[in-house]
């Protein structure tokens, strides 16, 4: 396909957004699906390849109002959430590969140059994830299970600082020392092992140890969760810890990774996160899933696991 | 434009969370570079967008309270 005028504008004014590419995909499976924008979306056909595109303004998608765009929660949520819809829709109807938000095209013609151009690479992803899709598993910890309370105070202590040394080992002293006597009210009458500011200091260390000792705690309960899941999936990968603001999720997140499942495996997988969150008190298992397989197209990033013929 | 799509019987009825999706979308799928600059220099575009809206929780597995 060349040369398709583009609908919606003069082409100096618009662009072509690419989504995925998709093998052997029945245009009907599209339907009415509307992209980024609520543009309808279209096939662009080269062999067995199909990219999935629709135009777009370059008032909204040029390289100036992407920029400033990409760092709007609200633009970016849309556009997410359209381009995951597309994919998605595709993706359940034939392999497809997603590729990068914001991947634009001058026109449809470029669009199937780059088909023809980087068909084998396509293919080999293609390859890689027919058959097979993602699911999410996200841990978390609550916070009693990060507080430690249950752990003992007489844990091997650090070695003694000082009291209020700068942790950095900068040179500066700090201007007001956590010791001595308070500026108000007679002091309280010491402990038998130092003033109140020693007791003080010693709660507080007693406190952090508590929880840097439940952190590792949970930090391996983790491990040891993706450790099991990853055995029974073909490839995973660890995201990068969630921020709360946008889960809006209490706990503390431990783990986030993705895993690439056979079909067959599912029904497998999802019973064995379904049994570690059992086992495990103080820590919930999220699964989301299946997604298309966004996390496994560098294949290099990926941790794949055993082979089958392995075990 | 929020157009509900008929994904199917196996998927999820409840609406897939942003950060899971971000998680997804900033950082994975095909990178082929495109017309635009911004395209190929997507990678860091990503990094800045995440930036001002991710910020690690790993902190948070350290006692950053008895900060002063």
């Amino acid at each position: 396909m060349t040369g398709t005028p583009i609908a919606g504008g003069p082409a100096d004014t618009t662009a072509v957004y690419l989504y995925g590419v998709a093998r052997h995909l029945d245009p009907a499976a599209l339907g009415d699906a509307a992209g980024v924008a609520g543009a309808p979306v279209r096939g662009v056909t080269a062999g067995e390849l199909t990219a999935l595109v629709s135009t777009v303004a370059l008032a909204e998608y040029g390289e100036a109002a992407l920029r400033a765009n990409l760092e709007d929660l609200e633009w970016l949520e849309a556009t997410a959430r359209a381009h995951h819809d597309v994919v998605d829709r595709a993706a359940h109807a034939a392999p497809t590969a997603p590729v990068r938000i914001a991947t634009i095209y001058r026109d449809d013609a470029r669009v199937a140059e780059v088909l023809a151009a980087q068909g084998e690479r396509f293919t080999e992803i293609l390859d890689l994830i027919s058959g097979r899709s993602e699911w999410g598993v996200k841990a978390y910890a609550d916070p009693e299970a990060m507080r430690g309370d249950d752990i003992p105070d007489d844990i091997p202590a650090d070695p003694p600082d000082g009291g209020g040394a700068d942790p950095g080992g900068g040179l500066a002293p700090r201007a007001e020392p956590l010791t001595g006597p308070q500026p108000t009210g007679p002091a309280p009458a010491p402990s038998s092992g130092g003033g109140v500011g020693t007791a003080y200091l010693r709660r507080r260390q007693q406190e952090r140890r508590r929880r840097a000792e439940a952190g590792r705690r949970v930090g391996e309960q983790a491990d040891t969760v993706h450790a099991e899941l990853a055995d029974h999936a073909v490839a995973s990968r660890h995201h990068p810890p969630q921020d709360p603001r946008l889960s809006g999720r209490a706990g503390t997140q431990i783990l986030n990774a993705a895993y690439l499942l056979d079909e067959e495996q599912v029904a497998g997988f999802l019973a064995v996160t379904r049994a570690a969150g059992e086992r495990l008190p103080g820590i919930e298992l999220e699964v989301t899933g299946p997604w298309p397989p966004y996390s496994f197209i560098d294949t290099a990033a990926a941790t794949p696991a055993r082979e089958p013929g392995d075990m | 434009m929020t157009a509900v799509l008929d994904h199917g019987g196996d998927a999820p009825l409840e609406r897939i969370a942003l950060v899971d999706l971000l998680d997804r979308l900033l950082a994975g799928g095909v990178v082929i570079a495109g017309d635009l600059v911004i395209s190929i220099a997507g990678v860091d575009l990503v990094q800045v967008s995440l930036r001002a809206l991710i910020t690690t929780v790993r902190d948070e597995l350290l006692p950053e309270e008895d900060r002063p």
